[in-house]
Protein backbone atom coordinates (compact mmCIF):
# COMPACT_ATOMS: atom_id res chain seq x y z
CA UNK A 1 0.00 0.00 0.00
CA UNK A 2 1.56 3.14 -1.16
CA UNK A 3 1.42 6.22 1.26
CA UNK A 4 -0.01 8.14 -0.60
CA UNK A 5 -3.08 7.19 -3.26
CA UNK A 6 -4.12 10.07 -5.72
CA UNK A 7 -7.05 8.74 -6.94
CA UNK A 8 -8.38 7.77 -3.80
CA UNK A 9 -7.13 11.48 -2.72
CA UNK A 10 -9.39 12.73 -5.66
CA UNK A 11 -12.30 10.69 -4.82
CA UNK A 12 -12.83 11.79 -1.25
CA UNK A 13 -12.15 15.51 -2.14
CA UNK A 14 -15.96 16.09 -2.81
CA UNK A 15 -16.75 15.18 0.78
CA UNK A 16 -14.05 17.34 2.19
CA UNK A 17 -14.71 20.19 1.09
CA UNK A 18 -18.56 19.28 1.78
CA UNK A 19 -17.02 19.45 5.18
CA UNK A 20 -15.13 22.33 5.18
CA UNK A 21 -18.43 23.85 3.96
CA UNK A 22 -19.89 23.40 7.72
CA UNK A 23 -16.23 24.49 9.16
CA UNK A 24 -16.37 27.75 7.72
CA UNK A 25 -20.52 28.65 8.64
CA UNK A 26 -19.30 27.60 12.03
CA UNK A 27 -16.12 29.68 12.02
CA UNK A 28 -18.70 32.55 10.15
CA UNK A 29 -21.55 32.34 12.62
CA UNK A 30 -19.42 31.94 16.30
CA UNK A 31 -17.07 34.76 14.70
CA UNK A 32 -20.68 36.90 14.50
CA UNK A 33 -21.20 35.52 18.26
CA UNK A 34 -17.58 36.30 19.40
CA UNK A 35 -17.63 39.90 17.83
CA UNK A 36 -20.76 40.93 18.81
CA UNK A 37 -21.08 39.76 22.04
CA UNK A 38 -17.49 40.48 22.64
CA UNK A 39 -18.37 44.10 22.05
CA UNK A 40 -21.23 44.20 24.52
CA UNK A 41 -19.15 42.46 27.42
CA UNK A 42 -16.33 45.56 26.91
CA UNK A 43 -18.60 48.16 26.84
CA UNK A 44 -21.10 46.78 29.85
CA UNK A 45 -17.84 46.72 31.79
CA UNK A 46 -16.23 49.82 31.31
CA UNK A 47 -19.95 51.37 32.04
CA UNK A 48 -18.89 49.75 35.14
CA UNK A 49 -22.42 49.09 36.40
CA UNK A 50 -22.43 47.62 39.53
CA UNK A 51 -23.05 43.77 39.88
CA UNK A 52 -23.84 43.14 36.61
CA UNK A 53 -19.89 43.79 36.09
CA UNK A 54 -18.85 41.49 38.88
CA UNK A 55 -21.01 38.78 37.54
CA UNK A 56 -19.26 38.96 33.85
CA UNK A 57 -16.06 39.89 35.41
CA UNK A 58 -16.51 36.31 36.92
CA UNK A 59 -18.21 34.63 33.78
CA UNK A 60 -15.57 35.74 31.45
CA UNK A 61 -12.88 34.51 33.91
CA UNK A 62 -14.52 31.35 34.06
CA UNK A 63 -14.67 30.84 30.53
CA UNK A 64 -11.08 31.59 29.87
CA UNK A 65 -9.36 29.42 32.77
CA UNK A 66 -11.24 26.26 31.21
CA UNK A 67 -11.13 24.22 28.15
CA UNK A 68 -13.16 24.74 25.75
CA UNK A 69 -13.56 21.19 25.02
CA UNK A 70 -15.46 21.23 28.77
CA UNK A 71 -17.27 24.05 27.59
CA UNK A 72 -18.37 22.50 24.77
CA UNK A 73 -19.13 19.01 26.64
CA UNK A 74 -21.04 21.11 29.07
CA UNK A 75 -23.36 22.92 27.01
CA UNK A 76 -24.27 19.71 24.50
CA UNK A 77 -24.95 17.70 28.03
CA UNK A 78 -25.88 20.02 30.15
CA UNK A 79 -28.75 22.02 28.31
CA UNK A 80 -30.69 18.77 27.10
CA UNK A 81 -31.36 18.26 30.85
CA UNK A 82 -32.78 22.07 31.38
CA UNK A 83 -35.03 21.18 28.31
CA UNK A 84 -32.83 22.98 25.86
CA UNK A 85 -32.39 20.94 23.17
CA UNK A 86 -29.85 22.31 20.48
CA UNK A 87 -28.09 21.05 17.54
CA UNK A 88 -24.79 20.14 17.54
CA UNK A 89 -24.16 22.75 15.16
CA UNK A 90 -25.75 25.61 16.98
CA UNK A 91 -23.87 24.40 20.30
CA UNK A 92 -20.68 24.63 18.35
CA UNK A 93 -21.75 28.04 17.36
CA UNK A 94 -22.40 29.53 20.61
CA UNK A 95 -19.39 27.69 22.20
CA UNK A 96 -16.76 28.58 19.87
CA UNK A 97 -18.48 32.21 19.79
CA UNK A 98 -18.84 32.69 23.83
CA UNK A 99 -15.47 31.13 24.39
CA UNK A 100 -14.08 33.63 22.12
CA UNK A 101 -16.68 36.40 23.17
CA UNK A 102 -14.14 36.41 26.48
CA UNK A 103 -10.98 37.02 24.43
CA UNK A 104 -12.55 39.37 22.04
CA UNK A 105 -13.93 41.73 24.95
CA UNK A 106 -10.69 42.16 26.03
CA UNK A 107 -9.51 43.17 22.81
CA UNK A 108 -12.09 45.22 22.17
CA UNK A 109 -11.29 46.81 26.14
CA UNK A 110 -7.68 47.68 25.01
CA UNK A 111 -9.01 49.74 21.68
CA UNK A 112 -11.54 51.32 23.72
CA UNK A 113 -8.80 52.47 26.25
CA UNK A 114 -6.30 53.61 23.52
CA UNK A 115 -9.26 56.31 22.93
CA UNK A 116 -7.56 59.40 24.92
CA UNK A 117 -9.78 60.98 27.43
CA UNK A 118 -9.88 64.19 25.54
CA UNK A 119 -12.13 62.16 22.85
CA UNK A 120 -14.86 61.74 26.32
CA UNK A 121 -14.59 65.13 27.32
CA UNK A 122 -15.00 66.86 23.64
CA UNK A 123 -18.37 64.61 23.38
CA UNK A 124 -19.32 66.06 27.17
CA UNK A 125 -18.75 69.14 26.21
CA UNK A 126 -21.19 68.98 23.27
CA UNK A 127 -23.80 67.17 25.37
CA UNK A 128 -23.69 63.99 23.15
CA UNK A 129 -26.06 61.39 24.53
CA UNK A 130 -24.18 58.48 26.21
CA UNK A 131 -25.12 56.33 23.31
CA UNK A 132 -24.01 58.13 20.32
CA UNK A 133 -20.72 58.96 22.58
CA UNK A 134 -20.15 55.02 21.74
CA UNK A 135 -21.41 54.97 18.46
CA UNK A 136 -20.09 57.77 17.16
CA UNK A 137 -16.79 59.52 18.66
CA UNK A 138 -15.64 55.42 20.64
CA UNK A 139 -15.96 52.92 18.88
CA UNK A 140 -15.06 53.77 15.56
CA UNK A 141 -11.63 54.99 16.79
CA UNK A 142 -11.46 52.03 19.20
CA UNK A 143 -12.45 49.24 16.39
CA UNK A 144 -10.05 50.06 13.34
CA UNK A 145 -7.35 49.63 15.61
CA UNK A 146 -7.88 46.23 16.92
CA UNK A 147 -9.15 44.69 13.50
CA UNK A 148 -5.60 42.58 13.45
CA UNK A 149 -6.60 41.56 16.96
CA UNK A 150 -9.75 40.64 16.15
CA UNK A 151 -8.84 39.20 12.88
CA UNK A 152 -6.09 36.42 14.67
CA UNK A 153 -9.46 35.39 16.76
CA UNK A 154 -11.23 34.71 13.63
CA UNK A 155 -8.39 32.53 12.24
CA UNK A 156 -7.91 31.34 15.60
CA UNK A 157 -11.67 30.21 15.64
CA UNK A 158 -11.51 28.34 12.52
CA UNK A 159 -8.82 26.19 13.21
CA UNK A 160 -10.45 25.24 16.63
CA UNK A 161 -13.45 24.06 14.73
CA UNK A 162 -12.35 20.04 14.59
CA UNK A 163 -12.68 20.27 18.33
CA UNK A 164 -16.39 19.93 17.47
CA UNK A 165 -16.32 16.28 16.21
CA UNK A 166 -16.03 15.28 20.14
CA UNK A 167 -20.08 16.34 19.90
CA UNK A 168 -20.59 15.00 16.10
CA UNK A 169 -20.26 18.12 14.13
CA UNK A 170 -19.18 16.77 11.19
CA UNK A 171 -16.78 19.42 9.74
CA UNK A 172 -14.19 18.94 7.63
CA UNK A 173 -11.66 16.60 10.06
CA UNK A 174 -14.62 14.77 11.51
CA UNK A 175 -15.20 14.01 7.49
CA UNK A 176 -11.69 12.71 7.35
CA UNK A 177 -12.15 10.33 10.28
CA UNK A 178 -15.12 8.95 8.75
CA UNK A 179 -13.68 8.48 5.65
CA UNK A 180 -10.74 7.06 7.23
CA UNK A 181 -12.91 4.52 9.18
CA UNK A 182 -14.62 3.12 6.70
CA UNK A 183 -11.57 2.59 3.81
CA UNK A 184 -8.89 2.53 6.90
CA UNK A 185 -6.91 4.77 4.75
CA UNK A 186 -6.44 7.76 6.85
CA UNK A 187 -3.34 9.85 5.61
CA UNK A 188 -5.04 10.99 2.51
CA UNK A 189 -8.23 12.68 4.37
CA UNK A 190 -6.13 13.98 7.26
CA UNK A 191 -3.56 15.15 5.10
CA UNK A 192 -6.01 17.15 2.89
CA UNK A 193 -8.10 18.13 5.58
CA UNK A 194 -4.49 20.30 7.09
CA UNK A 195 -4.04 21.44 4.05
CA UNK A 196 -7.54 23.34 3.48
CA UNK A 197 -7.09 24.82 6.67
CA UNK A 198 -3.33 25.80 5.25
CA UNK A 199 -5.27 26.92 2.03
CA UNK A 200 -7.35 29.34 4.04
CA UNK A 201 -5.78 30.14 7.11
CA UNK A 202 -2.49 31.56 5.07
CA UNK A 203 -4.35 33.90 3.28
CA UNK A 204 -6.29 35.17 6.37
CA UNK A 205 -3.06 35.95 8.00
CA UNK A 206 -1.59 37.26 5.10
CA UNK A 207 -4.41 39.88 5.35
CA UNK A 208 -4.28 40.44 9.05
CA UNK A 209 -1.04 41.27 8.59
CA UNK A 210 -2.15 44.16 5.91
CA UNK A 211 -4.29 45.33 8.58
CA UNK A 212 -1.77 45.82 10.75
CA UNK A 213 0.52 47.49 8.56
CA UNK A 214 -2.36 49.40 7.64
CA UNK A 215 -2.97 50.46 11.32
CA UNK A 216 0.59 51.27 11.91
CA UNK A 217 0.78 53.61 9.01
CA UNK A 218 -2.13 55.18 10.09
CA UNK B 1 -25.52 84.53 35.17
CA UNK B 2 -23.08 82.20 36.82
CA UNK B 3 -23.13 81.40 40.15
CA UNK B 4 -20.26 79.62 42.48
CA UNK B 5 -21.56 79.04 46.21
CA UNK B 6 -19.17 77.92 48.38
CA UNK B 7 -17.91 75.53 45.88
CA UNK B 8 -14.86 72.70 47.37
CA UNK B 9 -13.30 70.48 45.02
CA UNK B 10 -10.86 68.03 46.37
CA UNK B 11 -8.62 65.00 44.24
CA UNK B 12 -8.61 62.56 46.97
CA UNK B 13 -7.04 64.18 50.17
CA UNK B 14 -5.77 66.95 47.77
CA UNK B 15 -8.00 70.51 47.95
CA UNK B 16 -8.02 71.96 44.68
CA UNK B 17 -10.83 74.55 45.43
CA UNK B 18 -12.18 75.79 48.99
CA UNK B 19 -15.26 77.17 50.11
CA UNK B 20 -15.11 79.15 46.31
CA UNK B 21 -17.56 81.77 45.49
CA UNK B 22 -17.48 84.11 42.52
CA UNK B 23 -20.51 85.42 40.66
CA UNK B 24 -19.95 85.94 36.84
CA UNK B 25 -22.64 88.29 34.86
CA UNK B 26 -23.94 87.54 31.27
CA UNK B 27 -21.69 88.62 28.12
CA UNK B 28 -18.47 89.43 31.36
CA UNK B 29 -15.57 88.22 29.75
CA UNK B 30 -13.35 86.70 32.74
CA UNK B 31 -9.73 85.59 33.20
CA UNK B 32 -8.72 82.90 35.58
CA UNK B 33 -4.61 83.54 36.03
CA UNK B 34 -2.41 82.00 38.74
CA UNK B 35 0.07 78.90 39.13
CA UNK B 36 -0.38 75.42 37.75
CA UNK B 37 -2.37 73.62 40.67
CA UNK B 38 -4.04 76.23 41.81
CA UNK B 39 -7.78 75.01 40.52
CA UNK B 40 -7.84 77.26 37.29
CA UNK B 41 -8.57 74.63 34.94
CA UNK B 42 -10.92 72.52 37.81
CA UNK B 43 -13.35 75.81 37.55
CA UNK B 44 -14.07 75.23 33.92
CA UNK B 45 -13.87 71.36 34.32
CA UNK B 46 -16.77 71.63 36.99
CA UNK B 47 -18.74 74.15 34.94
CA UNK B 48 -18.41 71.69 32.17
CA UNK B 49 -19.54 68.85 34.43
CA UNK B 50 -16.53 66.89 33.89
CA UNK B 51 -16.10 66.86 37.46
CA UNK B 52 -18.38 67.02 40.64
CA UNK B 53 -17.65 69.42 43.37
CA UNK B 54 -17.46 67.80 46.80
CA UNK B 55 -19.35 70.76 48.83
CA UNK B 56 -21.40 73.85 47.64
CA UNK B 57 -23.59 74.47 44.41
CA UNK B 58 -22.98 76.03 41.02
CA UNK B 59 -25.79 77.29 39.01
CA UNK B 60 -26.28 79.17 35.60
CA UNK B 61 -29.05 81.51 34.65
CA UNK B 62 -30.62 80.64 38.08
CA UNK B 63 -30.50 76.82 37.04
CA UNK B 64 -28.73 74.44 39.09
CA UNK B 65 -25.72 72.55 37.55
CA UNK B 66 -24.28 70.99 40.27
CA UNK B 67 -27.41 69.24 41.74
CA UNK B 68 -29.61 69.53 38.82
CA UNK B 69 -32.74 67.61 39.62
CA UNK B 70 -32.94 65.02 36.48
CA UNK B 71 -30.04 64.26 33.61
CA UNK B 72 -32.64 66.18 31.60
CA UNK B 73 -32.35 69.25 33.47
CA UNK B 74 -28.75 68.96 33.44
CA UNK B 75 -28.45 68.29 30.31
CA UNK B 76 -30.66 71.75 29.59
CA UNK B 77 -28.26 73.66 31.63
CA UNK B 78 -25.36 72.12 29.89
CA UNK B 79 -26.27 72.70 26.88
CA UNK B 80 -25.49 76.67 27.20
CA UNK B 81 -21.96 76.12 27.88
CA UNK B 82 -19.80 74.73 25.38
CA UNK B 83 -15.55 74.29 26.03
CA UNK B 84 -12.54 74.69 23.77
CA UNK B 85 -9.61 72.77 24.91
CA UNK B 86 -5.95 73.19 25.27
CA UNK B 87 -5.77 69.37 23.07
CA UNK B 88 -8.91 70.41 20.60
CA UNK B 89 -10.20 67.17 20.93
CA UNK B 90 -11.63 67.16 17.14
CA UNK B 91 -13.15 64.00 16.59
CA UNK B 92 -10.31 62.58 13.85
CA UNK B 93 -13.25 59.79 12.89
CA UNK B 94 -14.67 62.62 11.42
CA UNK B 95 -14.36 65.41 8.60
CA UNK B 96 -14.17 68.86 9.98
CA UNK B 97 -17.73 68.98 8.32
CA UNK B 98 -18.59 65.67 10.80
CA UNK B 99 -17.01 67.92 13.59
CA UNK B 100 -19.58 70.68 13.44
CA UNK B 101 -22.85 69.51 12.49
CA UNK B 102 -22.25 66.50 15.14
CA UNK B 103 -23.98 68.50 18.26
CA UNK B 104 -26.40 70.56 16.28
CA UNK B 105 -27.92 67.24 14.70
CA UNK B 106 -27.43 65.00 17.78
CA UNK B 107 -28.05 67.37 20.76
CA UNK B 108 -29.79 70.60 19.03
CA UNK B 109 -32.29 68.58 16.62
CA UNK B 110 -30.85 70.61 13.44
CA UNK B 111 -32.10 69.20 10.05
CA UNK B 112 -28.61 68.19 8.48
CA UNK B 113 -29.29 71.19 5.95
CA UNK B 114 -29.44 73.30 8.77
CA UNK B 115 -26.05 71.99 10.07
CA UNK B 116 -24.29 72.15 6.82
CA UNK B 117 -25.26 75.82 6.78
CA UNK B 118 -24.39 76.37 10.06
CA UNK B 119 -20.93 74.44 10.03
CA UNK B 120 -19.94 76.61 6.43
CA UNK B 121 -21.03 79.91 8.12
CA UNK B 122 -19.25 79.26 11.07
CA UNK B 123 -16.22 78.11 9.09
CA UNK B 124 -16.23 81.24 7.21
CA UNK B 125 -15.67 82.85 10.22
CA UNK B 126 -12.97 81.02 11.20
CA UNK B 127 -11.22 81.33 8.09
CA UNK B 128 -11.27 77.92 7.21
CA UNK B 129 -14.39 77.67 4.97
CA UNK B 130 -11.78 75.66 2.27
CA UNK B 131 -11.10 73.03 4.61
CA UNK B 132 -14.77 72.01 5.31
CA UNK B 133 -14.11 68.67 3.98
CA UNK B 134 -10.74 67.81 5.39
CA UNK B 135 -9.94 65.73 8.43
CA UNK B 136 -8.13 66.90 11.51
CA UNK B 137 -5.07 65.26 11.34
CA UNK B 138 -4.74 67.31 8.23
CA UNK B 139 -4.82 70.85 9.77
CA UNK B 140 -2.34 72.54 11.85
CA UNK B 141 -2.76 72.92 15.40
CA UNK B 142 -4.15 76.18 14.49
CA UNK B 143 -6.39 75.54 12.47
CA UNK B 144 -7.65 72.78 14.50
CA UNK B 145 -8.17 75.07 17.28
CA UNK B 146 -10.13 77.34 15.29
CA UNK B 147 -12.49 74.30 13.98
CA UNK B 148 -12.42 73.63 17.63
CA UNK B 149 -13.91 76.86 18.82
CA UNK B 150 -16.68 76.51 15.65
CA UNK B 151 -17.54 73.22 16.93
CA UNK B 152 -18.58 74.72 19.70
CA UNK B 153 -19.80 77.87 18.91
CA UNK B 154 -21.94 75.42 16.71
CA UNK B 155 -23.75 74.70 19.55
CA UNK B 156 -24.81 77.88 20.29
CA UNK B 157 -23.57 78.52 23.56
CA UNK B 158 -24.03 81.38 25.56
CA UNK B 159 -21.14 80.39 28.20
CA UNK B 160 -17.79 79.57 26.47
CA UNK B 161 -14.96 78.11 28.45
CA UNK B 162 -11.49 78.53 27.29
CA UNK B 163 -8.64 75.78 28.62
CA UNK B 164 -5.29 77.31 27.67
CA UNK B 165 -6.71 77.26 24.48
CA UNK B 166 -3.37 78.35 22.88
CA UNK B 167 -0.80 76.18 25.27
CA UNK B 168 -0.28 73.27 22.26
CA UNK B 169 0.40 75.51 19.61
CA UNK B 170 3.25 76.76 17.69
CA UNK B 171 4.29 80.51 18.37
CA UNK B 172 3.06 81.75 15.26
CA UNK B 173 -0.06 80.40 15.27
CA UNK B 174 -1.62 81.47 18.91
CA UNK B 175 -1.82 84.74 16.85
CA UNK B 176 -4.34 83.50 14.70
CA UNK B 177 -6.30 82.03 17.52
CA UNK B 178 -6.09 84.68 19.71
CA UNK B 179 -7.40 87.30 16.88
CA UNK B 180 -9.82 85.00 16.53
CA UNK B 181 -11.43 85.15 20.07
CA UNK B 182 -10.91 88.97 20.23
CA UNK B 183 -13.25 88.92 17.22
CA UNK B 184 -15.96 86.87 19.11
CA UNK B 185 -15.40 88.91 22.47
CA UNK B 186 -16.34 91.89 20.39
CA UNK B 187 -19.22 90.61 18.09
CA UNK B 188 -21.03 88.46 20.79
CA UNK B 189 -22.73 88.40 23.62
CA UNK B 190 -21.06 85.37 24.79
CA UNK B 191 -19.73 85.04 28.40
CA UNK B 192 -15.94 83.54 28.16
CA UNK B 193 -14.35 82.06 30.70
CA UNK B 194 -10.92 81.82 30.15
CA UNK B 195 -7.16 79.95 31.67
CA UNK B 196 -4.91 81.07 29.23
CA UNK B 197 -0.86 82.18 30.22
CA UNK B 198 -1.29 84.50 27.62
CA UNK B 199 -1.19 87.71 29.29
CA UNK B 200 -1.36 90.60 26.55
CA UNK B 201 -4.71 88.48 25.80
CA UNK B 202 -5.73 87.99 29.36
CA UNK B 203 -5.26 92.38 29.52
CA UNK B 204 -7.21 93.60 26.08
CA UNK B 205 -9.65 90.57 26.44
CA UNK B 206 -11.23 90.18 29.81
CA UNK B 207 -13.10 92.51 31.62
CA UNK B 208 -12.10 91.00 34.89
CA UNK B 209 -8.96 88.62 36.21
CA UNK B 210 -9.47 86.66 39.18
CA UNK B 211 -6.18 85.46 40.41
CA UNK B 212 -6.07 81.85 42.03
CA UNK B 213 -3.66 80.73 44.64
CA UNK B 214 -4.35 77.38 46.39
CA UNK B 215 -7.49 76.87 45.41
CA UNK B 216 -8.85 80.61 46.45
CA UNK B 217 -9.37 83.70 45.14
CA UNK B 218 -7.06 86.00 45.98
CA UNK B 219 -7.20 89.02 43.94
CA UNK B 220 -10.38 89.86 41.56
CA UNK B 221 -9.78 92.96 39.82
CA UNK B 222 -10.39 94.77 36.03
CA UNK B 223 -7.34 93.88 34.08
CA UNK B 224 -6.13 97.78 34.03
CA UNK B 225 -5.88 97.85 37.81
CA UNK B 226 -4.31 93.93 38.43
CA UNK B 227 -1.62 93.96 36.15
CA UNK B 228 -0.67 97.11 36.67
CA UNK B 229 -1.47 97.67 40.57
CA UNK B 230 -1.83 94.50 41.69
CA UNK B 231 -2.77 94.86 45.76
CA UNK B 232 -1.75 91.22 46.37
CA UNK B 233 2.02 90.39 46.97
CA UNK B 234 1.12 86.74 45.70
CA UNK B 235 -0.23 88.75 42.50
CA UNK B 236 2.72 90.81 42.36
CA UNK B 237 5.34 87.81 42.19
CA UNK B 238 3.34 85.75 40.06
CA UNK B 239 2.92 88.39 37.26
CA UNK B 240 6.84 89.19 37.39
CA UNK B 241 7.21 85.66 36.90
CA UNK B 242 4.95 85.06 34.10
CA UNK B 243 5.97 89.06 32.35
CA UNK B 244 9.71 88.11 32.73
CA UNK B 245 9.96 86.19 29.37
Amino acid sequence: MPLWDWDYAFSILPDLLLALVTTIEITVLGSVVALLLGLVFAVIRRARIPVLDQILWAFIEIVRSTPLLVQVFFLFFALPRLGITLSAFVIGVVGLGVHYATYTSEVYRAGIDAVPKGQWEAAAALSLPRSRVWTGVVLPQAIPRVLPALGNYVISMFKEVPLLLAIGVVEVVNAGREIGSATFRYVEPYTIAGVLFLLLSYPASLLVRRLERRSVRT
Amino acid sequence: MIVFDGVEKRFGSTVVLRDLDFTVAPGEHVTLIGPSGSGKTTILRLLMTLEKVNAGSITVGGDSLSHAPNEKALSAVRRRIGMVFQQFNLFPNMTVRGNLVEGPTRVLGLSKDEADSRAADLLELVGLADRIDAHPTQLSGGQQQRVAIARALAMRPSVLLLDEVTSALDPELVAGVLALLRDLGETTDITFLCVTHEMGFARDFSHRVMMFDGGRVIEDAPPERLFTAPEHERTQTFLQAVLRH
